[in-house]
């Protein structure tokens, strides 16, 4: 069954992280290890830290377009520099690891080489000697993943988030967050109980191990494959919610939008290192996956409006939920 | 090989297997041990202060790592051997090159702040070890450092490697008065934005965070490591209700929760009766325990439900647990 149909399923459907394991949706802590395979109704997900598809040079290109236009989407204050080379060192083995044909890394104590097909990129770098790298450094990590990346310090009992390249972001905006407790990040919830979840989320946080990699997902809708729905960019995208009701094209333009958040203690510099990756799917895509297709419809129509609003999905969800049930 | 998983504490898990490479001594009584994979692999990198717990027979102890945790060919750990303390040092300092040890994974738990403008870092006799995790990474990563050295005349461990990272920075005491004037001095002129990090016996690190406070240091700034440090205090009697069972258990002064369930023939688990395992953690029904561990955090302190019954004890006259 599963094989028949995944054979006409296109490999981003395949491996689309679903979120939904039952047709309602309540918020909760979520955490799992990670790397981790997940098996779906279409395929899997999750058996990498790092995921590469087909939009890599293309979403890489975005970024880079985004960055150049509005440096504020990038942040570092001063004492986070170590803890940017500890993601360097960290994330390009795990991909030379994972996609041995295109990348390769290797390392005699602080002499790096660092191969990527994928760009035509072939560099040696010296760990703590920014010139020796294209760019800055945090800007050159964010250069080879299609992830955000935001890195949490800890102190004073608390976790600060002190760096980061956020160019996909949901509807947040790093110029404005930096150098605040995560606590504060999280801005104001719909619910009591889901601050509890953030504050327990930190705790757990505080707690993790060097090394230690878990991940979560996330989930809200987006009109047109737009990775780029930051605050500042509001004008540009928001007035589409109310559109796209109306537009005989909302199975395509609707999309379903998911974050695999990793969170991962870096090992040497003990921060808090936080992936959001990114994927789309469209409903009409989604409607390929008939089990896909009735169960966020179900979580859609079952969403408590309070839910819907923090999520920015309340003009639409109905006709979503309508157009998925309905057929 | 395959039974440790089993039987040893949660910090063990996923342990590494090392070889001992290498044993140097310090001084007559602080010995250096330096651990490789036995592949010849890299080690896991670590955060500066961080320790590793070292089981040494049935015992399990908690070291500082003195590298600075860059990508780490070797651990080192210095080991100042009691000879009547239950802790294994003198098992650990019969151990010749070639013995394989399980050694955990690195746990960071006394680390640099990242946003100090400087590091003011104070240490006594074997507590030296975690100041030289600090001082090798500040060098590394060009951060502002300083160290306040007190030891006994000629027992003072890694004093070349100190003298060579420190230079001008290092300011060495052999004697109590010539250090309380050192450190009256550190603390009146260290600027803004400085934190200060102390390690050593417990009454050397109480005598400091007292000075310090007295010359108006925010508790914030102040940071302590308490391994290597004496043993703890007695404590006050109490006792406790099993809720199993019904049984009343008596904990006196000097004896811990662990040795007084054993007395009465009952069976806890255990592995470094130092707190720092994660191992003898017992669920707490009523009562307030007096953390005393290295392993809960600080909100699972705070929530009272659990307690690591090898050292920590309670604040009132009863506690229930659950077993
Ligand atoms: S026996 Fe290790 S924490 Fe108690």
């Amino acid at each position: 069954m599963l094989s028949t149909q995944g054979s006409t399923l296109t490999p981003s459907v395949q491996r689309f992280p679903f979120p939904f394991r039952e047709d309602s949706y309540r918020y909760s802590t979520n955490v799992e290890p990670a790397p981790q395979f997940v098996s779906t109704d279409a395929g899997g997900w999750g058996d990498r830290l790092i995921e590469i598809d087909p939009h890599y040079r293309s979403e890489l290109e975005e970024r880079a377009a985004i960055l150049d236009r509005d440096p504020s989407r990038i942040a570092m204050l001063a004492h986070m520099g170590p803890a940017v080379w500890d993601t360097i060192t960290t994330l390009l083995p795990v991909l030379a690891a994972d996609y041995p044909d295109v990348m390769s890394f290797t390392r005699e104590r602080r002499r790096c080489h660092w191969r990527n097909d994928l760009l035509r990129l072939d560099i040696n770098f010296v760990i703590g000697d920014a010139s020796t790298l294209p760019m800055e450094p945090l800007r050159f990590i964010a250069s080879q993943i299609q992830d955000d990346i935001a890195l949490l310090d800890q102190r004073e009992g608390a976790l600060w988030l002190d760096a980061g390249v956020i160019t996909f972001a949901a509807d947040w905006s790093l110029g404005f967050d930096v150098g605040m407790r995560f606590l504060e990040v999280h801005g104001p919830v719909p619910r009591v109980h889901e601050e509890q979840i953030i504050t327990r989320a930190q705790q757990f946080l505080m707690r993790l191990q060097p090394g230690e990699k878990y991940r979560r997902t996330n989930w809200t809708m987006t009109v047109d494959r737009r990775l780029d729905t930051s605050t500042e960019t509001y004008p540009q995208w928001g007035p589409d919610r109310l559109e796209v009701v109306d537009d005989p094209e909302l199975p395509k333009r609707l999309h379903l939008r998911v974050e695999v958040q990793h969170l991962i203690r870096l090992p040497q510099s003990g921060a808090i290192l936080f992936l959001v990756r990114t994927h789309m799917i469209s409903l009409a895509e989604i409607s390929a996956v008939p089990a896909w297709r009735q169960r966020l419809g179900r979580v859609l129509a079952e969403l408590p409006e309070d839910m819907a609003d923090y999520k920015g999905i309340s003009r639409y969800r109905d006709a979503a939920a309508n157009w998925l049930l309905g057929g | 090989m395959t039974a440790t998983a089993e039987a040893s504490a949660p910090a063990l898990h996923d342990a590494l297997e090392l070889v001992l490479a290498d044993v140097t001594d310090q001084t007559p009584s602080i010995r250096s041990f330096t651990f490789r994979d036995p592949a010849g692999n890299g080690l896991p990198p670590y955060v500066p202060g961080s320790h590793v717990i070292v089981q040494c027979g049935d015992k399990a102890n908690a070291y500082s790592l003195t590298g600075s945790g860059v990508l780490p060919d070797e651990y080192t750990i210095s080991v100042l051997r009691v000879d009547d303390g239950g802790g294994g040092s003198a098992t650990l300092h019969r151990l010749a090159p070639g013995a394989r040890l399980t050694v955990s994974r690195p746990r960071s738990a006394f680390a640099p702040v990242a946003t100090a403008r400087h590091h003011l870092l104070i240490a006594a006799g074997i507590g030296i070890t975690p100041m030289l995790s600090h001082m090798r990474a500040a060098a590394e990563w060009g951060h502002s450092a300083s160290l306040l050295y007190s030891y006994r005349q000629g027992e003072g461990a890694h004093l070349d490697d100190v003298r060579e990272l420190c230079g001008e920075s290092l300011h060495e005491c052999t004697d109590r008065s010539s250090f309380l004037a050192a450190l009256a001095v550190r603390l009146g002129e260290q600027p803004l934005g400085t934190h200060l990090y102390v390690c050593g016996p417990q009454g050397f690190m109480d005598t400091v965070l007292h000075a310090a406070s007295e010359a108006g240091w925010p508790a914030s700034r102040l940071h302590s490591e308490p391994f290597g440090s004496a043993d703890l205090d007695p404590g006050q009697p109490f006792s406790v209700r099993l809720s199993r069972s019904g049984t009343v258990v008596d904990v006196p002064s000097g004896t811990s929760l662990l040795e007084a369930l054993e007395d009465s023939g009952l069976k806890v688990p255990f592995m470094c009766r130092q707190g720092v395992c994660g191992e003898c953690v017992l669920p707490v029904l009523r009562g307030t325990p007096e953390h005393r561990d290295l392993y809960l955090s600080d909100a699972e302190k705070t929530a009272n439900n659990s307690i690591m019954c090898c050292v920590s004890r309670s604040r009132d006259a009863g506690l229930e647990i659950d077993f």
